[in-house]
């Protein structure tokens, strides 16, 4: 297969470029959006590279619109994926809440600007927090991943394609206009260096009669994509696990949404990824996600000269999130800091996390800048 | 055309495990649904071939029915998923099952860009100049003084003409019908269905329970008088000034041409940009 940007070798490129290339490393094969800043180059490299390699590009009328194409996409076999940024993921949530319903594998990305609104389309926030977890109605479960580099932004993205294949679930890449932006060295393997999962498909008629069942007991029924005589029927409302509607009973209806958790939460060790940096011994912790953590690294080290013990630990996966392990790091450290580009969205997980087990402040900042080392350091030292 | 019987029909086409529909008595979602897999079985296309699509109503609820693949949505979206589906397998065939405030109010925009497009697929509308589900609000193919839930001293809005709306944004077939031109309907499903592109077959259709009833028109019969009445085919309205149209809605075939749809426009797309990046000899 011949790639349309060199493989195997590194190349200095923008975070928006970088997950372009890993989808299509990853083996997204359509893509459809709509034009906002700061994602558009994302959309502007998948127009560029997807014909080369026979796949799918194409601007819709809107965001709505866009999602629903990558659904219909996945369910005729495609890996896919969408990119937006706040207002756009905003359109999204009913869609995005259709594809947690019916086990639709999509990648969605949200480049965060500063918001409400259209707010500032060309700063960086990271403010979409609560939104990629909770932005949809109903009670549901999907995974959302944060990249702090460029690197990142590449390496998350074909992991964002795999789990979404793995689980037959939505996956949110949420990233910023920092990174989306900036230009960073990054490694983009050759084919056969990445691991790339397709999700499991009926291997019969039995198990593909059971399109949401869990003939496997791991929660995750195998897809039978349309076109291969299966007949399929696919709904967003509450159905049972041969696709048809019941939508008045409460059992049913449990059963589903329960199955859709479990499938995600029992799998909890695999999905969740999150790095220490001198945390062992720590007395503070600081817990950061995204862009912020790179000023966070910085923070630690300084507050280290200064002979305070601060260790960080950044969540590359934000949902689902470790409760328990937040709890485990209260119970050994003194306080914990999060400094985050909002006004207060992963300090309530952190916060319950802690469960009262050690004191959490937040490190507040927003209007578009990323916090610099010492405003961390300075909220720490006091 | 033969006529098998609608039990052969039925025996060939529908889920037995999902019958019986939700549909009223009177309603004529089933007549048009009779329609399409008549359509369907006389043309002897592949069932495993085509998949279903719909957004939210009670017309959308006739995918579920049919044993074929099928996508029930959101509600007005159906044409943005299917863009999906059919651009990723151009193998399948699309039929679209909508209703006319799903197509033409919250799907308005993805309609008129499928159309735009060439998406190619075809459109069953049931207009039923109401909202069926949601217990009769009106929809905006409601003619000025009928009323609905949301309008009960008569409809003060202009109302769209869907089929006219589809040949102004560039339809490849459109036809419009009631439900007791059956043969007209069939035939036009078929057309429909053999074309490339974007093809429409409206369908006036009796929705007595959420709409005659508010409308002095309990049952079918009723409505299909109605229907009878404020109706006129294409060659007569031609000859009809603008007063004497007024109120009234045209039935006929309104657009029938061949340009490229959206499935071949893009493989020529991908030719391009292998040539012009030098990837083709
Ligand atoms: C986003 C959204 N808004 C509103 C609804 C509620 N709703 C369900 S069906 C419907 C209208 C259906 O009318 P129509 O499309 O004309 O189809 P019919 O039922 O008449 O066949 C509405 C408004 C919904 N499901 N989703
Ligand atoms: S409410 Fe109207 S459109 Fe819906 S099933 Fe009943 S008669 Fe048909």
């Amino acid at each position: 297969m011949r790639y349309p940007f060199p493989v195997g070798k590194s190349d200095f490129i923008q975070g928006d470029e970088a997950i372009a290339r890993a989808a299509i490393l990853a083996g997204c094969r359509f893509y459809a959006g709509y034009p906002i800043t700061p994602a558009s180059e994302i959309f502007e490299a998948m127009a560029l590279y997807m014909p080369l390699v026979d796949g799918v590009s194409i601007q819709m009328e809107d965001e709505i619109a866009s999602i629903a194409a990558i659904i219909g996409a996945s369910w005729a076999g495609a890996k896919a994926m969408t990119a937006t940024s706040g207002p756009g993921f905003s359109l999204m949530q009913e869609n995005l809440g259709y594809a947690v319903m019916t086990e639709t594998p999509i990648v969605v990305v949200d480049v965060q600007r500063g918001g409400p609104s259209t707010g500032q389309p060309t700063l960086p926030a990271q403010g979409d927090i609560m939104q990629s977890i909770w932005g949809t109605h109903g009670d549901h479960m999907l995974i959302v991943l944060s990249p702090s580099t460029v690197q990142e932004a590449f390496d998350f993205t074909i992991r964002a394609f795999n789990l979404a294949e793995k689980y037959r679930t939505p996956v949110v890449l949420l990233t910023d206009a920092e990174i989306a932006h900036m230009r960073e060295r990054v490694y983009i393997p050759k084919p056969e260096e990445i691991e790339t999962i397709y999700r499991k498909l009926p291997q019969n008629e039995e198990e593909a009669k059971l399109p949401f069942g869990d003939p496997h007991g791991d929660g995750v029924p195998p897809m039978p994509i349309f076109g291969k005589g299966y007949r399929t029927y696919v709904t967003g409302l509450t159905h049972d696990e041969y696709g048809h509607p019941k939508t008045v009973d409460a059992e049913i209806h449990e059963r589903l949404i329960k199955r859709i958790f479990r499938k995600i939460l029992d799998h909890k060790d695999e999905i969740i990824s999150r790095e220490e940096f001198m945390l062992e011994d720590a007395e503070i912790a600081i817990v950061t996600t995204g862009i912020v953590s790179r000023s966070a690294v910085r923070a630690v080290k300084i507050l280290r000269e200064k002979g305070i013990k601060a260790g960080l630990l950044k969540l590359n996966t934000i949902w689902p999130f470790d409760f328990e392990y937040i709890e485990e790091l209260a119970e050994r450290v003194r306080k914990i800091y999060v400094p985050e580009m909002n006004l207060g969205q992963l300090y309530h997980l952190v916060k319950e996390g802690a469960n009262g087990k050690a004191e959490v402040e937040l490190i507040a900042k927003i209007g578009g800048e990323v916090h610099t080392p010492m405003e961390i350091v300075e909220r720490v030292v006091g | 055309m033969y006529l098998k019987s609608a039990y052969e029909i039925r025996d060939k086409y529908l889920r037995k495990d999902m019958l019986p529909t939700i549909f009223c008595p009177g309603c004529g979602i089933g007549s048009v649904l009779q329609f399409t897999l008549r359509a369907i079985d006389d043309l002897g296309l592949n069932q495993d071939e085509i998949v279903w699509v719909s957004g939210i109503g009670c017309s959308s609820r006739v995918p579920g029915f049919v044993n074929f693949d099928g996508l029930h949505t959101t509600h007005g979206r159906a044409l943005a998923f299917a863009t999906g589906i059919k651009l990723t397998n151009p193998d399948l065939k699309i039929i679209a099952f909508m209703g006319d405030g799903d197509a033409a109010a919250i799907g308005g925009n993805h309609f008129i860009h499928a159309i735009r497009r060439n998406l190619d697929v075809t459109v069953i509308l049931i207009n039923n100049f109401t909202y069926g589900m949601t217990g009769g609000q009106v929809a905006p193919t409601a003619l000025k003084g009928l009323r609905g839930t949301t309008a009960p001293y008569g409809q003060f809005e202009n109302p769209f003409d869907i089929a006219n709306l589809a040949v102004s944004a560039g339809a490849n077939y459109v036809a419009r019908w009631t439900v007791f031109n059956y043969l007209q309907g069939i035939n036009s499903i078929k057309k429909a269905l053999q074309k490339e592109g974007f093809t429409l077959v409206e369908f006036l259709s009796p929705c007595p329970i959420s709409f005659g009833r508010r409308n002095r028109m309990k049952t079918a019969p009723e409505l299909i008088r109605w229907y009878q009445k404020i109706t006129v085919p294409l060659a007569k309205a031609k000859k009809m000034s603008e007063e004497e149209l007024e109120g009234k809605i045209v039935i006929g075939e309104f657009a029938d041409r061949d340009r490229p749809g959206l499935v071949r426009e893009y493989q020529e797309y991908i030719k391009r940009a292998k040539k012009m990046m030098g990837w083709e000899q």
